[in-house]
């Protein structure tokens, strides 16, 4: 049953590693967006380590948020999805797939590079590791609900800007437990609370989230 | 099979709805100004001054039931996506449709009126409590369910993907709020209560109470004014609208 699974993300994969431009965009967003803010707050490292949880967190929700286009949008230019949507695998597995083979590619690399932009706002070794983790559990949570409003506004005219409206609401609780993660491991309360609540979420969401991502696509293709 | 008996789809029908949406919104149009007019009589006139707030507190008689409804509606706006999306009935996403701006509009003035009380009793225009951001991130997510619609041309296909993300935000709400809770609570000790527990004035609960019950009567009679455009805007081309706009009604 599984086996349509392998088979999407294999092929995602594939077609992303031939167009590594992509990959690199968001990345490069993500670094640049979070090496901003130092230049508008200014260099006190006591101000940086206190907000460098928040802009960490924001920088990767507006970089994995700035990739969620891609999920479908080449699919249903040439008409791949429509097929996708005519095979007889459930549909919420396809797009589990395409999600899981997304955050593979522009969900992951965020996370790698994440505690070198920890390290540019001086935070300890812990709370780098807390980082890590959050953004672990928390980037493919945001890719699962995302990819609901990139199935909802799939081949609008202004789809970007609307899909951000639609999107944004929903990952604050995201961004508060992710970023409370880190936040409570530097101030010396542990962070796994945050980490379990953070899990909870990616769980609900990989549940739901490709249902109604799948009743989305169905409405965009009919 | 006495159920057999009771169409329940009789009114699910935009051309039967139709005279009865004006009757239920004229109804609902009187109730709404008689209730708003004795509501405000009461909590200008007839509430005693509270002991510690003095006058200023009277703006709750506004406040509370605006974001009340705010609240409610959008619980009632998935209610009718859902509805919409199991029977498929064009009519119940009119209706969400039709509910839509005044359940913004109740969230704005819920904000609004917040932050007029908010800068006498605290001396700040915004806080960053827990329920004025949640009430922030319901109006957002009320833009957002316009904005999809808006941006979509084909009305059925606007129909059921606005449906899907009303139900998708009122799964989030819950969640949205108790995690706003949570973060608010870790990040600020001891600042400002909203809800000093102090026992209400009868006349003050009474007053709210009718209030809340006139904005929702008002919130009918203006969804039902709304639902009777867009029902006519959506059914042109069907011979009943033809009739009736033949017929010069």
């Amino acid at each position: 049953m599984m086996e349509p699974l392998f088979w999407i993300v294999r092929r995602d994969l594939t077609i992303a590693l031939r167009r590594r431009s992509d990959i690199f965009t968001t990345l490069v967003f993500f670094v640049i967006v979070v090496s901003l803010f130092p230049l508008g707050i200014g260099p006190e490292p006591d101000t940086l380590r206190l907000i460098a949880p928040g802009i960490v967190w924001v920088g990767a929700l507006l970089a994995s948020m700035l990739a969620l286009e891609q999920i479908f949008s080449a699919d249903h230019r040439d008409g791949t999805l429509e097929q996708m949507l005519l095979t007889p695998q459930p549909v919420a597995l396809l797009v589990t797939g395409k999600v899981l083979a997304h955050w593979l590619v522009s969900g992951v690399p965020l996370v790698l590079i994440s505690p070198i932009l920890g390290l540019q706002y001086d935070l300890s070794f812990d709370a780098l590791l807390t980082l890590i983790v959050s953004l672990l559990l928390g980037t493919p949570a945001l890719s699962l609900i995302g990819a609901i409003g990139a199935g909802l506004t799939l081949g609008l005219r202004s789809g970007g800007v609307l899909l951000a409206l639609l999107v944004l609401p929903l990952y604050i609780p995201v961004l508060i437990f992710g970023a409370g993660a880190v936040e409570a491991t530097v101030s010396g309360l542990g962070g796994r609370s945050h980490l379990m609540m953070l899990g909870a979420i990616l769980l609900g969401s990989m549940v739901l989230a490709p249902l109604a991502t799948a009743a989305a696509l169905r409405v965009a293709e009919d | 099979m006495a159920s057999r008996l009771v169409n329940w789809f009789k009114f699910s029908s935009p051309a039967t709805f139709f005279p009865l949406a004006r009757k239920i919104g004229v109804v609902s149009t009187v109730i709404a100004v008689a209730l708003i007019a004795v509501g405000l009589y009461m909590s200008f006139f007839v509430a005693p001054t509270d002991y510690k707030q003095g006058e200023g507190y009277r703006i709750i008689f506004v406040h509370v039931p605006a974001s009340w409804m705010s609240m409610f509606i959008y619980v009632v706006m998935a209610g009718w996506a859902a509805l919409g999306l199991i029977f498929n009935t064009r009519l119940s996403m009119m209706m969400a449709q039709a509910l839509a701006p005044t359940g913004a509009m109740f969230a704005f003035l819920s904000l609004w009126t917040g932050s007029f009380w908010g800068k006498p009793m605290w001396g700040a225009w915004w806080v960053w409590d827990a329920r004025i951001t949640s009430e922030l991130i319901l109006l957002f997510l009320y833009l957002g369910y316009m904005a999809l619609r808006s941006a979509i041309d084909d009305p059925r296909r606007a129909d059921r993907a606005s449906a899907i993300l009303l139900l998708v935000g009122v799964v989030n709400v819950p969640i949205i709020y108790y995690s706003v809770q949570w973060w608010n609570t870790l990040h600020q000790g001891s600042t400002i209560r909203l809800n000093e527990e102090s026992t209400m004035d009868d006349t003050m609960l009474i007053a709210m109470l009718i209030m809340t019950l006139g904005f929702w009567a008002y919130s009918i009679a203006v969804a039902m004014s709304r639902l009777r455009t867009l029902i006519l805007e959506r059914e042109r081309s069907a011979n009943w609208v033809r009739e009736l706009a033949s017929r010069g009604g």
